[in-house]
């Protein structure tokens, strides 16, 4: 098959001239791909919103700011939702590191009272069709119209109140983590309804 | 190598010596992400891709690699269009690449990829070796979508995502142990076939 020798430059050439080409064409694509990547990232972060909290006529996505999380580790992305200039919620962008692998990230909407609007998952590597049932509603109604102050988040295996996916005890255990972080997080800046 | 046909070689990959059920290579990404058939599928095109892309490269190229560094050649240029793979689902299919996540960089390490560019492409030209790698990469597919689609219908009672009975399935065919099971059957089903043609009663 080969023609060419195994002598030392030879060796060096091949693989210097497969390496180079290899490296330009993958930057020449993800120059290409840059772009519809941040859209397609921008447009989840948007439908996230949309997703968590209803009613509101700004766009949450260049209004964002960010808020330190009590403990001040990290900080997570508030994306304010308001109707007619009056504040209705807040999608919170949280995360949760103690998943099965990698991070989970939510965005979570409270009203400005700290319930619990509804939740999605942005993104997660959890085992698909176990933990990856977080983004079920079976699994999610659970925290829906809850407010964290009130219910202890935690899954019933913890002491808490919500019910673990089967299979996926670490996950939902994250889950309800990132959650409680995104509430702890709004208290911060959100004393009671005003 | 025997010459043969370009349709021998194109259909070898699909029964005869199809790369997950025959030959039993490749198994990390089919029995980690073949817990739905739509994964199974998603991982069995991206495969192709690379399968034919590389082994398109690696005919091309076969002549002016010395022979020391066939391998270190050979998987950079794999892992160039698995990258280019990646890229291309995260800006196209996100929801997709999010669901088979880390099983798409490990296409790299696939088996069938390397072993095809060392077995097939390295000793033929280009035309042909696409349509190995064509071959090669339906038959995965096939295998991890019928995979797939029995694990998801066992496991959650539902089909390319439509669930039809609104209960739970078997879990244990979603877990690992259910596509060492699932696989298991397979192979023995289609042995049984082979062995029940070659010895008429």
């Amino acid at each position: 098959m080969a023609t060419i020798k195994s002598s030392f430059l030879n060796l060096l050439v091949t693989l210097t001239v497969i390496t180079l080409v290899a490296g330009l064409s993958l930057g020449y694509v993800f120059q290409w791909t840059k772009e519809p990547i941040a859209k397609a990232q921008m447009e989840k972060q948007l439908r996230a919103i949309e997703a968590v909290i209803q009613g509101y006529d700004n766009n949450p996505v260049t209004e964002k700011y960010k808020v330190a999380t009590p403990d001040g580790k990290d900080s997570l992305e508030f994306f304010p939702a308001k109707a007619k200039g009056e504040m209705i919620g807040i999608a919170v962008k949280t995360k949760s590191s103690k998943g099965y692998s990698g991070d989970i990230r939510l965005m979570v909407g409270f009203t400005m009272k700290g319930d619990i609007e509804q939740v999605v998952v942005i993104e997660h590597k959890e085992t698909p069709g176990l933990g990856s049932k977080m983004s079920d509603l079976k699994f999610l109604n659970q925290y829906y119209g809850k407010n964290p102050g009130q219910m202890n988040m935690k899954v019933k295996k913890d002491g808490g109140e919500v019910d673990a996916i089967t299979g996926a005890t670490i996950s939902s255990r994250a889950f309800s983590e990132a959650v409680q972080v995104a509430y702890e997080t709004f208290q911060t800046v959100n004393h009671g309804p005003n | 190598m025997a010459p043969i046909s370009r349709k021998e070689n194109f259909l070898k990959g699909i029964i005869k010596e199809n790369p997950v059920f025959v030959i039993l290579l490749g198994l990390c990404p089919t029995l980690g992400v073949t817990s739905s058939a739509v994964n199974g599928l998603g991982m069995g095109v991206a495969t192709a891709f690379v399968l034919v892309m590389s082994n398109l490269v690696i005919s091309l190229v076969k002549n002016v690699i010395p022979d020391k560094v066939r391998i270190p050649s050979f998987i950079v240029i794999i892992a160039a269009f698995v990258t280019v793979v990646q890229l291309l689902m995260a800006a196209y299919t996100p929801a997709l690449n999010e669901q088979l996540g880390l099983f798409i960089p490990l296409i790299v390490v696939n088996c069938i990829v390397l072993g095809r560019a060392e077995a097939f492409a390295s000793r033929n030209t280009a035309l042909s070796s696409i349509i190995d790698g064509l071959g090669m990469g339906v038959g995965f597919t096939f295998a991890l979508t019928l995979l797939g689609a029995i694990r998801e219908l066992l496991g959650s009672l539902s089909l390319f995502g439509y669930k039809f009975i609104d209960a739970d399935g078997m879990l244990v065919f979603i877990l690992a142990p259910g596509a060492f099971i699932s696989l298991g059957f397979i192979i023995a089903i289609m042995n049984w076939m082979k062995n029940r043609k070659r010895s008429p009663h």
